[in-house]
């Protein structure tokens, strides 16, 4: 079954139209990489599905783990299991990663009809997905992503992800402002997170070298707000070797 | 008058009914003795008489009463103001006097509801409850005017510690009061401290003898529940050379259709090498979505530092009220004497605040920290203001200030006016301010993570703020935390 179906979806931001019929199905099992030249719709699909204000759907349908996805609030989409890797995570002043992502998770959780975990539980659940990625505890213990480098902000995505344990993750530019080393961590933490039989990936990015880490299933092209191309990993060697107006042509 | 009472409590109920939306809007059915409406030297006669007080205190305040007559109301505040009819209110309202009570089972069980639904702290109501081994929190129970409740005063007394009703205290320790009444603030110093003077319907009165450390925090619950009754509650702490105290005051009121006036003073006195910590949670009735209501939070608040290496911390969570003039002062004149103000004022709808300290440093070393934090939501206005003076004498004075502003929408404002009056160059004054918004982009990332837009914001207020609730007692920081969120709903989106 279907855990994502896109249909043709068109969207406005700021009254401007990006997404312009939009179709795009992702199974449970797979992992889906979007590329796509700069401008192309890439972040607004992202935001689009997270349900960002400003991001107007105009047109189409999105059905996730079989519920029409734009009748959920953002929270609620979470809450169902998709998550949204930021390009630019946001800093949260005075609020601790832990507190942050405890009461995420309660929230969650309650909305799933599930108890709370309790705080040692927390914590434990907490220092193993921390460990996963390499990130000291002692990184969760400072607020949300204040004073934190590119490269550390984007494994406490991942920190996230992994604590939150969503269905569905889509995950934008996560491999923008890594080096050689955190790409590798965070690219093992994708897949021990999410390659698995129940869970989709989403992940956008300009690069294939995240790619060598976490192995597509598809790969799509993502240009003037559709998908213009699909294909295997192969689709993004031949995309890095010849660049989008080649392989577009 | 009591055909008065039952038509006021059907009013009462009549309120309550209305209240819905707000947490604490609630009348509670107790009898009440009012004074006659109106203020004139009888009614302070009234009240004086009420409180058995002895000669001086009544010749106190008719002083101030008769001072008050010749004074204005003040309008240098970024707030507006109604008039207010001084002759339209009643200035003494107490629960019906029975025999004086001799244990917590003796109080009124409709009080007790009454704390219940005020959602005070397990802790403190197990307390109450009398639960052996429950933690030591005294609650001088300052209920419509009249401390109804005194507990651990046993323990207090073996420590030394004096913990009063101030109407108590002016007949059993009449000296202590009288030293120390009005020294802080005079009362002259201005019109509603005048007011207080001549009207102070009931209050707190602590001492902490010298070296004594007092054994438990020391918290009031005020409430105010007489519709159309001014409240004047008077409290003084004093602490003696090298002791130390922790007072916490926490408030909640009912349902109101009436602008009601409260004009507190409040007065420490620190000693050589002695410490007062006191924290407020301020959640009156901040009046309806379109600004009709509200209490009026008039209070006079201020510290003196007069010894030694004295220390005194004002702690305050303001979100109550529909106008509110406060400024936490401490008045530093001892050596290496030290002030601190660490504030939170959140508004919203048609709030107003214009609340801030002065630290008045007359001692040499002296120091002072000020940490204020306004959020402003809806169509209201939060204003800091300030004072830092450093007189000629005070070498090596040192403050630090930090005013942040938080805003939520665009139709509030938040304003800061520090005054800054250094006469003595080797002082240090650091000020910094900021003023940012809530961010769509903090909000969305809340939100999905899982936060209803409730949530978020409260999360995100919670942290701005987090540098002054982690200056307030545990149990206390915790309901200081809801009650931001609490008080922020509906303000987005």
């Amino acid at each position: 079954m279907s855990l994502l179906r896109i249909e043709n979806l068109t969207n406005t931001v700021a009254d401007k139209p990006i997404l312009k019929g939009l179709s795009l199905t992702l199974n449970a099992g797979e992992i889906h990489a979007i590329m796509g030249p700069n401008g192309a719709g890439k972040s607004t699909l992202a935001y689009t599905l997270g349900g960002r204000p400003g991001y107007e759907v105009t047109g189409g349908s999105v059905e996730f783990d079989g519920q029409d996805l734009f009748d959920m609030e953002p929270h609620e989409r979470a809450a169902a299991g998709l998550f949204l890797g930021f390009q630019y995570p946001v800093e949260i002043p005075g609020v601790s990663n832990l507190q942050f992502l405890r009461e995420s998770l309660n929230s969650q959780r309650k909305a799933r009809g599930l108890d709370p975990l309790s705080g040692g539980e927390f914590i434990k659940l907490a220092k193993e997905k921390a460990g996963l990625l390499g990130l000291d505890m002692e990184m969760l213990k400072r607020p949300v992503n204040v004073g934190f480098s590119g490269g550390e902000k984007k494994r406490n995505e991942m920190v996230q992800m992994g604590i939150l344990d969503p269905k569905l993750a889509i995950l934008d530019e996560t491999d923008s402002g890594l080096d050689i080393d955190a790409l590798r961590v965070v690219g093992e933490g994708i897949n021990a997170i999410m390659r698995k039989p129940d869970k989709a990936v989403l992940l956008i990015t300009h690069y294939q070298r995240l790619l060598d880490y976490v192995k597509p299933d598809f790969v799509h092209v993502l240009a003037g707000g559709r998908i213009v191309k699909s294909g295997g990993a192969d689709l993004a060697l031949e995309l890095e070797r010849e660049g989008y107006a080649e392989v577009l042509a | 008058m009591s055909e008065e009472v039952e038509i006021r409590d059907a009013e009462a109920r009549a309120a309550a009914a209305r209240a819905a939306d707000y947490e604490h809007g609630w009348s509670a059915d107790i009898e009440q003795e009012f004074a006659p409406k109106g203020l004139s030297e009888d009614t302070v006669r009234f009240i004086s008489a009420k409180k058995e007080e002895p000669e001086w205190m009544l010749e106190w305040r008719l002083k101030a009463y008769r001072h008050w007559l010749t004074m204005e109301t003040p309008d240098w505040a970024k707030l507006d103001i109604p008039p207010i009819d001084y002759q339209d209110a009643y200035y003494y309202a107490a629960p019906k006097q029975k025999d004086a009570l001799k244990s917590l089972d003796e109080v009124d069980p409709e009080i007790l509801r009454v704390y219940e639904k005020l959602g005070i702290p397990i802790e403190e109501q197990k307390v109450l409850a009398g639960v052996e081994g429950a933690r030591k929190v005294a609650v001088d129970a300052v209920f419509d005017s009249v401390s109804v409740a005194t507990t651990f005063r046993r323990e207090l007394e073996e420590a030394g510690v004096i913990f009063r009703s101030i109407s108590e205290a002016i007949r059993e320790y009449p000296e202590l009061v009288k030293k120390w009444l009005g020294r802080v603030v005079p009362m002259h110093d201005n019109y509603f401290a005048a007011l207080n003077c001549a009207v102070f319907s009931d209050g707190t009165f602590v001492y902490v003898p010298e070296g004594v450390r007092c054994p438990m925090e020391l918290s009031t619950y005020f409430r105010i529940n007489a519709e159309n009754t001014g409240q004047f509650e008077r409290t003084l702490i004093v602490a003696d050379k090298g002791a130390y105290v922790s007072y916490l005051e926490g408030c909640t009121a009912p349902m109101r259709d009436e602008n009601q006036l409260h004009a507190a003073v409040v007065e420490l006195v620190a000693l050589d090498d002695a410490e007062i910590k006191y924290s407020t949670v301020q959640n009156w009735y901040p009046g309806d979505a379109e600004g009709r209501g509200g209490i009026y939070n008039f209070v006079t608040k201020r510290a003196l530092c007069q010894g030694r290496n004295s220390k005194v911390s004002w702690t305050q969570v303001e979100t109550g009220s529909a106008i509110t003039w406060k400024y936490p002062s401490c008045v530093l004149n001892g050596e290496n004497s030290v002030g601190e103000f660490y504030s939170v004022a959140v508004t919203n709808n048609y709030q107003q605040a214009d609340t801030g300290t002065k630290m008045i440093h007359n001692g040499k070393g002296s120091r002072s920290t000020i940490v204020s934090k306004g959020i402003s939501a809806g169509h209201s206005n939060n204003t800091y203001r300030g004072l830092v003076r450093v007189a000629p004498q005070a070498e090596g004075v040192r403050n630090f200030t930090q005013c942040d502003s938080l805003l939520l929408g665009d139709r509030c404002g938040a304003h800061t006016v520090p005054y800054i009056e250094v006469r003595n160059p080797s002082a240090t004054i650091e000020h910094e301010a900021t003023t940012s918004k809530i961010s769509d982009d903090q909000l969305f990332y809340a939100m999905q993570r899982g936060l209803d837009q409730e949530s978020a914001v409260a999360l995100i207020v919670n942290g701005f703020a987090k540098e002054v609730l982690q200056q307030l007692p545990m149990e206390f920081a915790v309901e200081a935390q809801k009650l931001l969120g609490i008080s922020l709903e509906g303000s987005v989106g």
